[in-house]
């Protein structure tokens, strides 16, 4: 399945990231991801799989936020910048001329917000920023 | 307080840093990559053979990899050509990545091959999101689908370099209606071409060899229109991608 491969890109990602930040061992509190309307992605699968993808992993207790990106084109010709809808419609009809994405292909992992270990140090892992994924 | 890490990453970074790698290494070679996607049963392997078969015939070195979730009965049908063919089972994975291709190739890919025809899995969804470091990606639908396929999977149709019908000898008898389809791929990607073929009576297929020669000399593809995106960036700058252009809009042939 599609999300589940982009699902373990990310927590792949992120797990490398801390890594190299020497906090590999601090648990994720939540992860924004940035998916655009026209990514070839969708949001309620991604939200699913990271639930499977993120277990046992730094991610297992985080929240999956995710900002969409709207789909939105601008025609060099007249001007005219819109929503390219879903399907997109990336062709100005007017002037008879493809217009340019301005919007909506982004797939990128915005930002990780960790735990605070001072507060954390010796608690067992909070049930309240458990959030379970459907 | 919590700490809060900016990434700003490409999700699929890792896949883009391989396709590019993998695109300098074929270029190196002087080989140009093909990637063909499609729904399961398009005819992506009956036309490859037919392509393959001219190839050879004509005397330019070309090779084939497909890859399936299962058997190698694709590998065995493109192999009659007489080109050299590998087989990759994805092992359940429903498309190919850079990495997976960039294995199968390393020890295998015979030195002076022009043409590295890449048959992905039969899936229309995830293979458009992996590079793989080809030079021309087509995207194929069969007369039998319907005519909406290219705006039901906007992400395959909308990055293809190219877009190919397939078993055009049965449009009469389903009643393919031609200029509904292209009117769907010029919504998704203004300006691509399109070929015709039916792996039956052979039509279209020298067609498609040439322009696939042609991508080969050198000569500029079709750029889509989902392939650049302006003013705000998709990948991080270390890994720039073919689909990373900063380049103003062109206007598509
Ligand atoms: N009439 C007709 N049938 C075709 C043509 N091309 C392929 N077929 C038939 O369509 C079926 C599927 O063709 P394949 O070449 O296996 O399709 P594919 O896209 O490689 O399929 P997967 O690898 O499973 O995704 C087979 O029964 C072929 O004989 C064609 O040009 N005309
Ligand atoms: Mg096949
Ligand atoms: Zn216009
Ligand atoms: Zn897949
Ligand atoms: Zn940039």
């Amino acid at each position: 399945m599609h999300e589940l491969s982009i699902a373990l890109a990310v927590v792949d990602q992120v797990d490398t990231a801390l890594r190299e930040r020497g906090a590999e061992r601090v648990p994720v509190r939540s992860l924004t991801l940035r998916v655009g309307e026209l990514s070839g992605v969708v949001p309620e699968a991604l939200d699913f799989s990271f639930g499977v993808a993120a277990e046992g992993t730094a991610l297992a207790d985080a929240r999956l936020l995710i900002e969409t990106v709207e789909g939105r084109a601008r025609c060099e010709g007249c001007g005219r910048d819109t929503a390219t809808g879903m399907p997109p419609d990336l062709w100005c009809g007017a002037c008879e001329q493809a217009m340019s994405l301005t919007g909506g292909r982004e797939l990128e992992i915005a930002r990780v917000v960790l735990e605070d270990l001072e507060i954390r140090q010796g608690d067992d892992v909070p049930e309240a920023s458990h959030v379970p994924h459907r | 307080m919590c700490r809060t890490v900016d990434l700003h990453q490409a999700v699929l970074a890792k896949n883009d840093t391989n396709a590019v790698e993998l695109r300098r290494t074929l270029d190196d070679r002087g080989t140009t990559a093909v990637n063909l996607m499609s729904s399961p049963g398009s005819g992506k392997t009956a036309l490859l053979e037919a392509l393959l078969t001219r190839a050879v015939a004509g005397g330019t070195p070309a090779a084939a990899v497909t890859a399936d979730l299962a058997t190698e009965n694709d590998a065995t049908r493109l192999a009659r050509s007489g080109a050299p063919v590998q087989q990759i089972l994805t092992d359940g994975l429903c498309h190919l990545e850079a990495g997976m291709l960039r294995g199968k190739l390393e020890g295998w890919l015979p030195g002076g091959t022009r043409l590295l025809f890449v048959e992905n899995v039969g899936n229309l969804v995830c293979p458009a999101s992996y590079d793989l470091g080809e030079t021309l990606r087509i995207a194929l639908a069969s007369v039998t689908e319907g005519e909406d396929k290219p705006v039901k999977y906007p992400a395959a149709f909308g990055l293809a370099h190219l877009v190919v019908i397939t078993k055009t000898d049965l449009a009469d008898a389903v009643e393919f209606r031609r200029d509904d389809f292209l009117s769907g791929v010029q919504q998704v990607n203004p300006g691509v071409p399109v070929i015709e073929t039916s792996a039956r009576t052979g039509e279209g297929v020298d067609a498609l060899l040439a322009h696939v020669l042609r991508a080969a000399d050198g000569r500029e593809t079709h750029t889509p229109v989902l392939a650049r995106q302006h003013e705000k960036h998709l990948h991080h700058h270390d890994t720039p991608s073919a689909e990373h252009s900063h380049a103003p809009a062109g206007t598509p042939r």
